[in-house]
C-alpha cells in the first residue's frame, strides 16, 4: 500500500492530467512532474506493488519500438502493463503513466510496469524502480549538448547496473561491444541477443564510429562483420574481449518493404518458427530480438511471443504511414547519425526514389546541437532524392548539408512554414504515391499535429 | 591543381560532427574544378609532413584524447611541425585546439603536454559551455555550437580568431574566440565550423593551395545557402543561447 505522501502526490498528479485532458491538451508528462515534486519517491512507492515488477527499456535508438513490441507480447500473455507509450521517456513520462492508471486511492489498475527510459536517466531511474529486467538496445552517440561523450554515458550506466540485485535480468546486445560490456564488467543475469546472418552487414567500418575501440582495454576492436556503425561481429586481438555468446540470435534476416523474417537460434534452442517483424528496416529487426529476448527474460513462452510480434503496430513517427490528400505520408523520425542511416538504408533497400519532406529543429528534444548531420551519411541518400522540400527550425543547416552531399539545386527547397512545406511537399507527389517524412521530434510534433488537425490522423497522445 | 586534406585521427576525433569540416574544404574546391584527395591518418600511422596542404583535427572524447595524446608525443608530432613549417595549413577544432597549444592543465594531477604549435594553454574548468556561439571578427562572422569545459587563454604570438557575441569562446571571460597563428587556426567552433562561414574555409583553401601553387585565385562561389544558415543559426545564438 503507498504512504500518504504517494497518496497525496498520486491525487494532485491526477488532477493536474484530468484538467489537461480536459481542455484537449496531452498529458504525457505534466501530471508526472506535480506528482515528483510532491514525492520524488512516487514512481518507486507505486511500482513495487505490480505484481509482475518491472522491465526498463533503454538505449539510443530503439527503445518506443521495442517497448511497444514487449507490451504487446505481455498483453498476448494475458498480463496488464502499465506503459509510457508515448515515448515521454524521462522520470516525469513514467510517473505520468503510471497516473493514468492508478485509482483516486493510488492502486495500480495493471500489473506490469514497462517504462521506456532515457539512456541519461537510466542510472537514476534504475535505483528507484528496481526492475526485473533491464533492456539496452544500442548505444550510439545523440544529443551531445545533452548527454555528453557516450564513454562517460556508458560508464554511468554500467556502474548503476552493477548495484542492481544479483536476480536482476540485463537484455542485451551482443553485437554492441558498449552495450556488451555493461554485463561482461560483472557476473550478471543476462539475455543477449544479436544478429548472426553472415549476409547482414559488410566489412568497411562507417564513417561514424563511437566504440572502434575496446572497452576493456582501449584497443583498436576488429570487425568481421559492421553491421551499423560500431555494431557488429567484434573482438579485441589484444584483450580477448569478444561478442559474447548469442541467447537469441537471428540466423537468416530477409527484408521486405512492409516488415522482415527472422530465422531464430541461440543458446535458447533452435526456434523453427520463422518470425514475422511487420515494420521494415534492419534496425527494427534488432528490436524485435530486443524484444523477444526481453520476453524471454520475463520467462513468457516463445511462441506465444512471436505470434503477439506479427501483428505489432508502429509507434509515433516510427515508420507510421498516414493519408494526406491522396498521398501517403510515411513519418520517420530522426535524431542522431546512426538513427538516421539506419532510416535511410531501410528506405533506399527497396530502391526506390524518395520524395523527401525533411525537418530540422533543435529545441531540447530534438538536441540544441544539430552538428550530428555532417555525421549522418547524407553523401549515401542524395543520389536516390528525387525531390526534397526542406523545413523546421534549422531547415536552412539541413539544406546547406543537402547541399554539401551532392543534390541538385532544382531537387531542393526550403519553405520555412511548417504548413506551407507540408502542401508543398504533398503538392509536389503525383496523386497516389509516397512522401517520405523526415523529421527531429519536436518538428515531427509540428508535422503531425497540423495534419491532425487538417483531418489526417490523430494527435499521439490519444494513440 | 589539386588540393591535399589529411584527417588526423578520424577514428578517434570526430566527434560533433567534426567531419563536415572535410566535406566542406573538399566540396568547395571540387565546384572549382580542383582534384581532391583526402587521407585518413590514425594512431601508429607515420603522417608524412611533405603531403599535406592542409591537417584537419577534430575534437574527441576523452579516451580518444588521452590515446591522440600520446601518439603525438611522439613522431607524429614531429611529423605535424615539420608540415607547418613547410607551408602547410591546420584547421583545429576543441580537442584537437587544446592538442596543439602548449599544455592542457587538469584540475588535479600533472599537465598534459600539447604540441606548442599555438601559444596557447588550456585549462580545466568546472563549468560546462555547452551552447550556440556567435563570433564577429574583422573579415565576417562566425557561428557555430561549442561543448568544452577547457579554458583556453592566448599567449602573445597567438591572436583570437574573433570576439564573442553571443555564447562562451575560448575561456568565457575574455570575450576572445579562436587563436590564429601564422596558418594554423583552432577553435571551438563545431556546427560544423567551415560549412556555415564560407569565408574560413576559403581562407585555408588558398593557404593550402599556396603551398605547391603559384598565384592562386579561387573564384567566387554562390554561397547564399551557407549564408542563409548562418543567418538562421546567428538568429538562434542571439535569442536562445
Amino acid at each position: 500500500m503507498p504512504d500518504a505522501l504517494a497518496l497525496i502526490a498520486n491525487a494532485a498528479g491526477k488532477l493536474t492530467r484530468e484538467g489537461l485532458r480536459a481542455t484537449g491538451r496531452g498529458a504525457t508528462a505534466l501530471p508526472g512532474l506535480v506528482a515528483l515534486t510532491l514525492d520524488p519517491d512516487f514512481i518507486g512507492a507505486l511500482s513495487a506493488t505490480l505484481a509482475h515488477g518491472v522491465a526498463c527499456v533503454s538505449g539510443t535508438n530503439g527503445k518506443t519500438t521495442t517497448a511497444r513490441m514487449l507490451a504487446d507480447i505481455t498483453r498476448t500473455a494475458g498480463w496488464d502493463p502499465i506503459h509510457n507509450r508515448s515515448g515521454s521517456n524521462l522520470d516525469r513520462g513514467v510517473a505520468a503513466a503510471l497516473l493514468a492508471e492508478t485509482t483516486w486511492s493510488a492502486e495500480p489498475r495493471g500489473n506490469f510496469g514497462l517504462f521506456e527510459i532515457d539512456e541519461a536517466s537510466l542510472p537514476s531511474a534504475v535505483g528507484r524502480l528496481r526492475p526485473r529486467v533491464v533492456v539496452v538496445t544500442n548505444l550510439f552517440r545523440d544529443q551531445m549538448d545533452r548527454y555528453f561523450e557516450l564513454d562517460t554515458l556508458a560508464k554511468k550506466i554500467g556502474d548503476a547496473l552493477a548495484g542492481l540485485p544479483a536476480d536482476t535480468t540485463l537484455v542485451l546486445n551482443a553485437d554492441d561491444p558498449l552495450v556488451s560490456y555493461l554485463a561482461l564488467r560483472r557476473d550478471a543475469k543476462t539475455v543477449f541477443f544479436g544478429v548472426d546472418d553472415p549476409d547482414v552487414g559488410g566489412v568497411v567500418p562507417q564513417a561514424i564510429s563511437d566504440a572502434t575501440r575496446c572497452p576493456r582495454c582501449k584497443s583498436p576492436l576488429k570487425y568481421t562483420r559492421v553491421v551499423l556503425a560500431h555494431v557488429g561481429d567484434w573482438s579485441c586481438p589484444s584483450c580477448g574481449l569478444t561478442r559474447p555468446p548469442r541467447d537469441i540470435a537471428a540466423t537468416k534476416v530477409t527484408l521486405g518493404s512492409s516488415g522482415s523474417e527472422l530465422l531464430l537460434a541461440g543458446t535458447v534452442g533452435n526456434v523453427f518458427e520463422s518470425v514475422r517483424v511487420p515494420i521494415p528496416g534492419l534496425y527494427n529487426a534488432y528490436n524485435a530480438l530486443a524484444a523477444l529476448a526481453a520476453a524471454r527474460a520475463l520467462d513468457l513462452g516463445l511462441a506465444e511471443a512471436i505470434r503477439a510480434l506479427a501483428s505489432f503496430r508502429p509507434a509515433f513517427g516510427r515508420l507510421e504511414t498516414i493519408d494526406h490528400k491522396g498521398r501517403t505520408l510515411r513519418l520517420v523520425l530522426v535524431k542522431n547519425p546512426a538513427g538516421f542511416n539506419a532510416a535511410i538504408g531501410a528506405l533506399l533497400e527497396t530502391g526506390r526514389k524518395p520524395r523527401l519532406l525533411a525537418a530540422l529543429s533543435d529545441r531540447d528534444a530534438d538536441g540544441r546541437d544539430v552538428s550530428w548531420i555532417w555525421d549522418a551519411d547524407f553523401e549515401a541518400l542524395a543520389p536516390s532524392v528525387e525531390h526534397a522540400v526542406i523545413t523546421g527550425l534549422r531547415g536552412r543547416d539541413l539544406a546547406l548539408r543537402f547541399k554539401y552531399a551532392g543534390l541538385a539545386k532544382e531537387r531542393l527547397e526550403v519553405v520555412d512554414d511548417w504548413a506551407a512545406a507540408i502542401e508543398r511537399a504533398t503538392t509536389l507527389a503525383p496523386a497516389g504515391s509516397e512522401v517520405v517524412v523526415l523529421a527531429t521530434y519536436t518538428a515531427m510534433q509540428a508535422l503531425r499535429g497540423l495534419l491532425a488537425r487538417a483531418g489526417a490522423t490523430v494527435p499521439f497522445w490519444e494513440d | 591543381m589539386e588540393l591535399r586534406i589529411a584527417h588526423l585521427y578520424p577514428d578517434l576525433m570526430n566527434i560533433y560532427g567534426d567531419r563536415g569540416n572535410v566535406i566542406a574544404l573538399s566540396q568547395r574546391a571540387k565546384w572549382r574544378g580542383i582534384g581532391v584527395e583526402v587521407r585518413p591518418y590514425s594512431v601508429g600511422e607515420w603522417a608524412d609532413p611533405e603531403w599535406p596542404d592542409v591537417w584537419f583535427f577534430g575534437g574527441g572524447q576523452d579516451q580518444g584524447q588521452d590515446i591522440v595524446g600520446a601518439d603525438l608525443a611522439g613522431k607524429n608530432g614531429l611529423s605535424l611541425r615539420k608540415s607547418v613549417d613547410g607551408g602547410a595549413a591546420i584547421f583545429s577544432v576543441c580537442g584537437g585546439y587544446q592538442l596543439l597549444g602548449h599544455e592542457y592543465v587538469p584540475e588535479v594531477g600533472p599537465s598534459i603536454p600539447g604540441l606548442g604549435i599555438l601559444d596557447v594553454t588550456t585549462r580545466a574548468g568546472r563549468k560546462r559551455f555547452v551552447g550556440n556561439l556567435l563570433v564577429d571578427s574583422p573579415d565576417g562572422p562566425l557561428v557555430g555550437f561549442e561543448n568544452h569545459s577547457g579554458r583556453t587563454y592566448l599567449g602573445t604570438s597567438a591572436k583570437p580568431l574573433g570576439t564573442v557575441i553571443a555564447g562562451n569562446g575560448n575561456n568565457g571571460e575574455d570575450k576572445t574566440e579562436g587563436a590564429v597563428q601564422g596558418k594554423v587556426i583552432g577553435c571551438y567552433l563545431h556546427g560544423s565550423g567551415l560549412p556555415k562561414n564560407p569565408w574560413l574555409a576559403d581562407r585555408l583553401l588558398g593557404w593550402a593551395l599556396e603551398r605547391r601553387h603559384r598565384d592562386v585565385r579561387l573564384g567566387p562561389l554562390d554561397d547564399a545557402d551557407e549564408l542563409a544558415a548562418r543567418v538562421q543559426a546567428s538568429a538562434v545564438a542571439r535569442t536562445r543561447t
